[in-house]
């Protein structure tokens, strides 16, 4: 009470509140709190064509959103012309195929569509995807399914740095090779790579399960070297064949990278007792 | 942040004044303080390009004597071409305060430079046989517009958009930079140099001179250093790789080449399209597909890459 009551008079609650979120907190008896704002129910057999040529970003989600709304479970989009922050916070089942390439944040924090991209994605394509399947038929820019929390995200060519930064979970596919520091801080969930591998992988990463299955230019602080098991390369076997992709050299030859958990985060040494190492 | 674009056009010529304007438009998001092109023409025998400015965009705002200050400065500069023996073969005003010339001259470009640089507010943004370094406040189109160059005829060309993070906003540190003395060399790059300073130090020792304090113009610089020294481009920017500290991504041209550098971080983004008559470069993919509207296939580079194309 008496620190409410200071930072009462240090003027830290002088504002006036509004908005919904200020008034009202979770609650299991309203509805609401189960559901999406914006999820809608859609139907697979309703399909849509349009083209996203002349269109802005805005015009383009806009565009989707309207369609989910009418039913529409099926969209076919032409020439994004790599335009950024396409088909975001997609938050029900959704059949989307993009004809053509997008930009930078494509695809970002979506929650269930399937979506297939034919041509190309710019930097941090799908980050934050929750569940879903997005697949790129070409390459990917850097900081692909950065902090992805689940579903799959899959990249047939080849995928720049940092891929799946703070990965919380989820599965990243990569038909190609990857750049440099990819699973940093990884913290859940899997990542398959079918070529090589940049520097600096599996940096500090917390837990997690990265495969390779060409060569890795160094690991990461803490990343060191898993023992396949059948469990891995049937569960590899199976992921790899719903994309028709495969390992080159077979999945049992592919290298499991884990974390070591050996840095500070894992000790069980109180603050005082750290400092006194320290 | 800053936008970047590279083009070269692979054994033949086209409008990258067209071209250029284009893709740095589509950047324009990146960076709205000043636009820069560094158009590559043909060469005319061994008739030089002059681009120079005697005052800045922003001067001619303010005071009553800079219209007289830039007549005054223009005269001073011709005076001095004049007393080095250079033949101004034709003088056009770009705009009141930039100007383009054609010079008829084979002595020291060093000496040229430092002399006219002495005069007050004078800089010469480039010096070459094709090159035309051209850079102001505003974005591509306007920068475009009021220097005229659409339908500029060349073989490869940089642009940048800039946006200012730890220098003025003004011609002097807008981008491209001339890799002073040396003719035909142009850099642009988006990032930030963490030795800069030291860099900098380290050159000015060894004789060179800089016109600005932004990071960028020390690209410029270090690589004109080390060809000055031997280097060929491809050995000079490999170098740069270990020796500049920070994150970068740039791009430089010479009369004949057009290269990309990546720092080993690839912090920066860089996306090339590369086919067998057009190499075309940018911070996005949307710039490149102002000029290329249908499906390409493109890529980044990656960590630490180096990569030089042939006109």
């Amino acid at each position: 009470m008496a620190l409410r009551t200071q930072s009462h008079e240090m003027g830290m609650h002088t504002e006036k509140l509004s908005g919904r979120t200020q008034q009202r907190f979770f609650s299991p008896s309203e509805e609401e709190n189960f559901t999406y704002p914006g999820a809608y129910d859609v139907d697979f057999n309703k399909r849509a064509e349009f083209d996203a040529d002349k269109l802005s970003t805005s015009e383009i989600n806009l565009k989707i959103r309207d369609l989910m709304k009418q039913g529409y479970g099926t969209i076919v989009m032409r020439n994004p012309g790599a335009k950024h922050a396409i088909a975001v916070g997609i938050l029900n089942k959704l059949n989307l195929q993009i004809e053509g390439s997008l930009g930078y944040f494509g695809c970002g924090l979506v929650d269930g569509p399937n979506i297939h991209i034919k041509g190309r994605v710019g930097w941090s394509c799908a980050e934050n995807m929750l569940a879903g399947t997005v697949v790129i038929e070409k390459n990917a820019g850097s900081t692909f399914g950065a902090a992805i929390r689940g579903g799959d995200l899959v990249c047939k060519g080849d995928v720049g740095a940092r891929m799946g930064i703070d990965q919380k979970g989820g599965t990243i596919i990569v038909g190609g090779r990857c750049g440099a520091f990819c699973g940093f801080m990884m913290q859940r969930g899997r990542m398959v790579v079918l070529g090589d591998a940049g520097k600096n992988l599996g940096d500090s990463m917390y837990d997690g399960t990265i495969y390779v299955g060409g060569k890795i230019a160094g690991l990461g602080v803490d990343a060191v070297p898993g023992e396949m098991n059948d469990l891995d390369c049937q569960w590899m076997e199976a992921k790899l064949k719903l994309y028709g992709m495969k390992a080159p050299n077979g999945v049992k030859n592919m290298t499991k990278i884990v974390a070591g958990k050996q840095l500070w985060n894992y000790d069980n040494l109180e603050p005082s007792e750290k400092k006194l190492i320290l | 942040m800053c936008g970047i674009a590279g083009l070269i056009h692979r054994g033949t010529t086209g409008d990258i004044g067209t071209e250029m304007t284009a893709m740095l438009q589509s950047l324009k998001h990146r960076g709205p303080d000043s636009t820069g092109f560094a158009l590559y023409g043909s060469p005319k025998g061994n008739t030089l390009i002059m681009r120079f400015k005697v005052a800045e965009q922003e001067d001619m705002k303010h005071g009553f004597k800079i219209n007289d200050q830039v007549i005054e400065r223009r005269a001073e500069v011709d005076k001095r071409l004049k007393e080095l023996g250079a033949t101004i073969v034709q003088a056009e005003n770009a705009t009141d305060y930039a100007f383009r010339y054609t010079l008829d001259f084979g002595g020291d470009k060093k000496k040229l430079a430092n002399y006219i640089e002495d005069i007050e507010g004078a800089e010469i943004l480039s010096l070459g046989y094709g090159l035309e370094l051209i850079k102001d406040l505003g974005d591509a189109a306007d920068v475009s517009g009021a220097y005229s160059l659409k339908g500029f005829k060349g073989s490869h060309a940089l642009g940048h958009t800039r946006m200012a993070t730890e220098s003025d906003v003004d011609i002097r540190s807008a981008h491209p930079y001339w890799a002073y003395p040396f003719a035909d060399v142009s850099v642009v790059h988006n990032g930030q140099l963490t030795n800069y300073w030291t860099g900098r130090r380290g050159l000015e020792r060894r004789g060179h001179r800089f016109m600005s304090n932004c990071d960028s113009e020390l690209i410029a610089v270090y690589l004109a250093d080390k060809m000055q020294q031997g280097a060929d481009l491809k050995d000079a920017m490999t170098d740069s790789i270990e020796e500049l500290d920070g994150v970068f991504t740039y791009l430089v041209a010479t009369a004949d080449s057009l290269g990309m550098a990546k720092d080993v971080m690839a912090a920066k983004p860089m996306v090339l399209y590369e086919s067998d008559d057009f190499i075309g470069l940018a911070s996005e993919e949307v710039a490149i597909r102002s000029v290329f509207p249908h499906e390409i296939d493109t890529f980044d580079p990656y960590e630490g890459e180096v990569r030089v194309w042939k006109r």
